[in-house]
Protein backbone atom coordinates (compact mmCIF):
# COMPACT_ATOMS: atom_id res chain seq x y z
CA UNK A 1 0.00 0.00 0.00
CA UNK A 2 2.64 2.44 1.07
CA UNK A 3 5.98 1.03 0.09
CA UNK A 4 7.90 3.83 1.73
CA UNK A 5 6.34 2.92 5.04
CA UNK A 6 8.76 0.07 5.74
CA UNK A 7 11.62 2.34 6.63
CA UNK A 8 10.39 4.09 9.75
CA UNK A 9 8.94 1.95 12.52
CA UNK A 10 5.66 3.19 13.95
CA UNK A 11 7.30 3.36 17.40
CA UNK A 12 9.17 6.47 16.40
CA UNK A 13 5.98 8.28 15.54
CA UNK A 14 4.55 7.23 18.90
CA UNK A 15 7.65 8.43 20.72
CA UNK A 16 7.49 11.75 18.86
CA UNK A 17 3.84 12.02 19.81
CA UNK A 18 4.65 11.32 23.47
CA UNK A 19 7.43 13.91 23.42
CA UNK A 20 5.16 16.54 21.85
CA UNK A 21 2.44 15.80 24.41
CA UNK A 22 4.93 16.16 27.26
CA UNK A 23 6.16 19.46 25.85
CA UNK A 24 2.54 20.59 25.67
CA UNK A 25 2.01 19.67 29.30
CA UNK A 26 5.18 21.52 30.29
CA UNK A 27 4.05 24.58 28.35
CA UNK A 28 0.64 24.43 29.95
CA UNK A 29 2.26 24.42 33.37
CA UNK A 30 5.11 26.91 32.99
CA UNK A 31 3.78 29.51 30.58
CA UNK A 32 2.35 32.61 32.18
CA UNK A 33 0.46 34.07 29.24
CA UNK A 34 -3.14 33.03 28.70
CA UNK A 35 -2.77 32.76 24.92
CA UNK A 36 0.40 30.69 25.17
CA UNK A 37 -1.25 28.35 27.65
CA UNK A 38 -4.02 27.89 25.09
CA UNK A 39 -1.43 27.19 22.40
CA UNK A 40 0.04 24.45 24.59
CA UNK A 41 -3.39 22.82 24.69
CA UNK A 42 -3.44 22.87 20.89
CA UNK A 43 0.01 21.28 20.90
CA UNK A 44 -1.27 18.44 23.08
CA UNK A 45 -4.25 17.92 20.77
CA UNK A 46 -1.88 17.70 17.82
CA UNK A 47 0.32 15.18 19.59
CA UNK A 48 -2.68 12.96 20.24
CA UNK A 49 -3.73 13.33 16.60
CA UNK A 50 -0.30 12.14 15.51
CA UNK A 51 -0.60 8.97 17.59
CA UNK A 52 -4.11 8.41 16.17
CA UNK A 53 -2.80 8.62 12.62
CA UNK A 54 0.17 6.38 13.43
CA UNK A 55 -2.09 3.70 14.91
CA UNK A 56 -4.51 4.02 12.00
CA UNK A 57 -1.65 3.46 9.60
CA UNK A 58 -0.35 0.48 11.52
CA UNK A 59 -3.68 -1.32 11.82
CA UNK A 60 -4.97 -0.21 8.43
CA UNK A 61 -8.03 1.18 10.16
CA UNK A 62 -9.47 4.25 8.50
CA UNK A 63 -11.60 4.99 11.58
CA UNK A 64 -8.56 6.40 13.34
CA UNK A 65 -8.14 9.01 10.65
CA UNK A 66 -11.81 9.89 10.86
CA UNK A 67 -11.41 10.34 14.58
CA UNK A 68 -8.57 12.77 13.89
CA UNK A 69 -10.84 14.61 11.47
CA UNK A 70 -13.47 15.04 14.18
CA UNK A 71 -10.84 16.08 16.71
CA UNK A 72 -9.69 18.76 14.25
CA UNK A 73 -13.19 20.11 13.79
CA UNK A 74 -13.92 20.18 17.49
CA UNK A 75 -10.53 21.78 18.14
CA UNK A 76 -11.32 24.52 15.63
CA UNK A 77 -14.61 25.22 17.42
CA UNK A 78 -12.82 25.11 20.75
CA UNK A 79 -10.18 27.57 19.55
CA UNK A 80 -12.82 30.03 18.35
CA UNK A 81 -14.76 29.93 21.63
CA UNK A 82 -11.62 29.92 23.77
CA UNK A 83 -10.14 32.94 22.04
CA UNK A 84 -13.46 34.76 22.36
CA UNK A 85 -13.37 34.03 26.09
CA UNK A 86 -9.78 35.31 26.23
CA UNK A 87 -10.88 38.54 24.53
CA UNK A 88 -13.75 38.91 26.99
CA UNK A 89 -11.41 38.28 29.95
CA UNK A 90 -8.90 40.79 28.61
CA UNK A 91 -11.64 43.37 28.25
CA UNK A 92 -12.55 43.04 31.92
CA UNK A 93 -9.11 42.48 33.45
CA UNK A 94 -6.85 44.31 31.00
CA UNK A 95 -4.20 41.62 31.46
CA UNK A 96 -3.28 38.26 30.02
CA UNK A 97 -1.07 37.08 32.88
CA UNK A 98 -2.62 33.98 34.37
CA UNK A 99 -1.36 34.87 37.83
CA UNK A 100 -3.55 37.96 37.86
CA UNK A 101 -6.60 36.18 36.55
CA UNK A 102 -7.27 34.25 39.71
CA UNK A 103 -10.87 35.05 40.50
CA UNK A 104 -13.96 33.95 38.64
CA UNK A 105 -16.08 36.87 39.78
CA UNK A 106 -15.51 40.25 38.25
CA UNK B 1 13.89 8.66 1.73
CA UNK B 2 11.07 8.14 4.14
CA UNK B 3 13.49 7.97 7.04
CA UNK B 4 15.23 11.18 6.00
CA UNK B 5 11.93 13.05 5.69
CA UNK B 6 10.80 11.70 9.04
CA UNK B 7 14.06 12.77 10.71
CA UNK B 8 13.90 16.27 9.24
CA UNK B 9 10.30 16.96 10.10
CA UNK B 10 10.34 15.26 13.48
CA UNK B 11 13.31 17.45 14.38
CA UNK B 12 11.45 20.52 13.10
CA UNK B 13 8.44 19.50 15.14
CA UNK B 14 10.40 19.10 18.36
CA UNK B 15 12.38 22.28 17.72
CA UNK B 16 9.17 24.22 17.17
CA UNK B 17 7.60 22.82 20.30
CA UNK B 18 10.67 23.66 22.39
CA UNK B 19 10.82 27.12 20.83
CA UNK B 20 7.17 27.59 21.81
CA UNK B 21 8.20 27.04 25.42
CA UNK B 22 11.30 29.22 25.54
CA UNK B 23 9.99 32.24 23.64
CA UNK B 24 8.58 34.88 25.92
CA UNK B 25 6.63 36.77 23.29
CA UNK B 26 3.29 35.16 22.32
CA UNK B 27 3.65 35.97 18.63
CA UNK B 28 6.91 33.99 18.48
CA UNK B 29 5.19 31.10 20.20
CA UNK B 30 2.36 31.27 17.67
CA UNK B 31 4.77 31.20 14.74
CA UNK B 32 6.66 28.23 16.14
CA UNK B 33 3.35 26.45 16.67
CA UNK B 34 2.66 26.99 12.96
CA UNK B 35 6.01 25.30 12.23
CA UNK B 36 4.98 22.36 14.43
CA UNK B 37 1.63 21.98 12.71
CA UNK B 38 3.02 22.21 9.19
CA UNK B 39 5.68 19.60 9.89
CA UNK B 40 2.99 17.41 11.48
CA UNK B 41 1.11 17.69 8.19
CA UNK B 42 4.18 16.32 6.40
CA UNK B 43 4.35 13.48 8.92
CA UNK B 44 0.69 12.70 8.17
CA UNK B 45 1.62 12.51 4.51
CA UNK B 46 4.38 10.06 5.36
CA UNK B 47 1.84 8.00 7.29
CA UNK B 48 -0.39 7.82 4.24
CA UNK B 49 -3.07 10.22 5.45
CA UNK B 50 -3.20 12.71 2.59
CA UNK B 51 -6.59 14.14 3.44
CA UNK B 52 -5.62 14.77 7.04
CA UNK B 53 -2.37 16.42 5.94
CA UNK B 54 -4.26 18.93 3.81
CA UNK B 55 -6.89 19.40 6.49
CA UNK B 56 -4.14 19.95 9.03
CA UNK B 57 -2.63 22.71 6.92
CA UNK B 58 -5.96 24.36 6.10
CA UNK B 59 -7.66 24.03 9.47
CA UNK B 60 -4.80 24.21 11.94
CA UNK B 61 -1.92 26.03 10.28
CA UNK B 62 -4.40 28.18 8.40
CA UNK B 63 -7.59 28.95 10.28
CA UNK B 64 -6.78 28.27 13.90
CA UNK B 65 -3.34 29.84 13.89
CA UNK B 66 -4.56 32.89 11.99
CA UNK B 67 -7.13 33.25 14.76
CA UNK B 68 -4.36 32.95 17.34
CA UNK B 69 -2.06 35.50 15.74
CA UNK B 70 -5.02 37.80 15.18
CA UNK B 71 -5.94 37.68 18.86
CA UNK B 72 -2.31 38.20 19.90
CA UNK B 73 -2.15 41.31 17.73
CA UNK B 74 -5.62 42.51 18.72
CA UNK B 75 -4.88 42.32 22.41
CA UNK B 76 -1.39 43.73 21.86
CA UNK B 77 0.03 41.01 24.05
CA UNK B 78 3.52 41.93 25.15
CA UNK B 79 6.24 39.86 26.71
CA UNK B 80 4.99 37.58 29.39
CA UNK B 81 6.02 38.25 32.91
CA UNK B 82 8.28 35.64 34.36
CA UNK B 83 7.22 34.38 37.70
CA UNK B 84 9.64 32.32 39.64
CA UNK B 85 8.13 29.37 41.39
CA UNK B 86 9.38 27.60 44.43
CA UNK B 87 12.64 25.66 44.46
CA UNK B 88 10.75 22.43 44.91
CA UNK B 89 8.95 22.98 41.62
CA UNK B 90 12.28 23.38 39.81
CA UNK B 91 13.84 20.34 41.44
CA UNK B 92 10.83 18.10 40.97
CA UNK B 93 9.80 19.48 37.60
CA UNK B 94 12.35 17.90 35.25
CA UNK B 95 12.22 14.40 36.74
CA UNK B 96 8.43 14.63 36.78
CA UNK B 97 8.35 15.50 33.08
CA UNK B 98 10.81 12.69 32.33
CA UNK B 99 8.66 10.21 34.26
CA UNK B 100 5.53 11.49 32.50
CA UNK B 101 7.15 11.07 29.09
CA UNK B 102 8.35 7.58 30.02
CA UNK B 103 4.90 6.55 31.17
CA UNK B 104 3.17 7.81 28.02
CA UNK B 105 5.79 6.25 25.77
CA UNK B 106 5.55 2.92 27.57
CA UNK B 107 1.78 2.87 27.39
CA UNK B 108 1.77 3.78 23.71
CA UNK B 109 4.42 1.24 22.77
CA UNK B 110 2.70 -1.46 24.80
CA UNK B 111 -0.61 -0.63 23.14
CA UNK B 112 1.14 -0.93 19.81
CA UNK B 113 2.49 -4.38 20.69
CA UNK B 114 -0.92 -5.48 21.97
CA UNK B 115 -2.55 -4.35 18.77
CA UNK B 116 -0.24 -6.44 16.64
CA UNK B 117 -1.01 -9.49 18.73
CA UNK B 118 -4.73 -8.96 19.17
CA UNK B 119 -5.77 -7.62 15.85
CA UNK B 120 -3.90 -10.16 13.78
CA UNK B 121 -6.96 -11.46 11.98
CA UNK B 122 -8.57 -8.07 11.59
CA UNK B 123 -5.32 -6.75 10.21
CA UNK B 124 -5.14 -9.44 7.58
CA UNK B 125 -8.79 -8.87 6.68
CA UNK B 126 -8.18 -5.15 6.36
CA UNK B 127 -5.09 -5.81 4.24
CA UNK B 128 -6.97 -8.05 1.85
CA UNK B 129 -9.77 -5.48 1.74
CA UNK B 130 -7.28 -2.76 0.93
CA UNK B 131 -5.70 -4.93 -1.74
CA UNK B 132 -9.11 -5.73 -3.20
CA UNK B 133 -10.33 -2.24 -3.84
CA UNK B 134 -6.81 -0.79 -4.14
CA UNK B 135 -8.26 2.69 -4.05
CA UNK B 136 -6.74 5.70 -2.42
CA UNK B 137 -7.09 6.37 1.23
CA UNK B 138 -9.37 9.31 0.51
CA UNK B 139 -12.00 7.13 -1.17
CA UNK B 140 -12.20 4.73 1.78
CA UNK B 141 -12.24 7.59 4.24
CA UNK B 142 -15.05 9.45 2.52
CA UNK B 143 -17.10 6.28 2.16
CA UNK B 144 -16.93 5.65 5.90
CA UNK B 145 -17.39 9.31 6.76
CA UNK B 146 -20.43 9.95 4.60
CA UNK B 147 -22.18 6.59 4.93
CA UNK B 148 -21.59 5.20 8.39
CA UNK B 149 -20.79 8.42 10.20
CA UNK B 150 -23.05 10.86 8.41
CA UNK B 151 -25.00 11.77 11.55
CA UNK B 152 -21.91 12.58 13.68
CA UNK B 153 -20.59 14.62 10.76
CA UNK B 154 -23.75 16.70 10.58
CA UNK B 155 -23.84 17.04 14.37
CA UNK B 156 -20.30 18.38 14.22
CA UNK B 157 -21.31 20.96 11.66
CA UNK B 158 -24.08 22.10 14.01
CA UNK B 159 -21.49 22.21 16.79
CA UNK B 160 -19.29 24.48 14.71
CA UNK B 161 -22.26 26.72 13.96
CA UNK B 162 -23.00 26.97 17.69
CA UNK B 163 -19.32 27.70 18.35
CA UNK B 164 -19.37 30.54 15.81
CA UNK B 165 -22.46 32.06 17.42
CA UNK B 166 -20.95 31.62 20.87
CA UNK B 167 -17.68 33.23 19.82
CA UNK B 168 -19.49 36.21 18.32
CA UNK B 169 -21.70 36.58 21.39
CA UNK B 170 -18.71 36.35 23.74
CA UNK B 171 -16.36 38.63 21.87
CA UNK B 172 -18.85 41.30 20.97
CA UNK B 173 -18.35 44.54 22.79
CA UNK B 174 -21.24 45.02 25.20
CA UNK B 175 -21.23 48.77 25.03
CA UNK B 176 -21.08 48.92 21.24
CA UNK B 177 -24.75 48.72 20.45
CA UNK B 178 -25.68 50.93 23.37
CA UNK B 179 -23.54 53.73 22.05
CA UNK B 180 -24.94 53.04 18.59
CA UNK B 181 -28.48 53.47 19.93
CA UNK B 182 -27.62 56.77 21.50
Amino acid sequence: MNFLQQDVPIDWYLLLSAALFSLGVVGFLIKRNLITVFMSIELMLNAVNLSFVAFAQQWHAVKGQIFVFFVMMVAAAEAAVGLAIIIAVFRVRATLAVDRIDRMKL
Amino acid sequence: MHLVLFAIFAALCLAGAINLLVQSHPINSALSLIVVMTSLAVLYLLLGAEFLAIAQIIVYAGAVMVLFTFVVMLLNAGREERTYGSHAAKIVGFPAVAVFLAVIATVLLRAQGLGAAHLGEGLNAAKSLGAANDSSNLVVLSQVLFHELLLPFEVTSVLILIAILGAVALARHEGAERTAEK
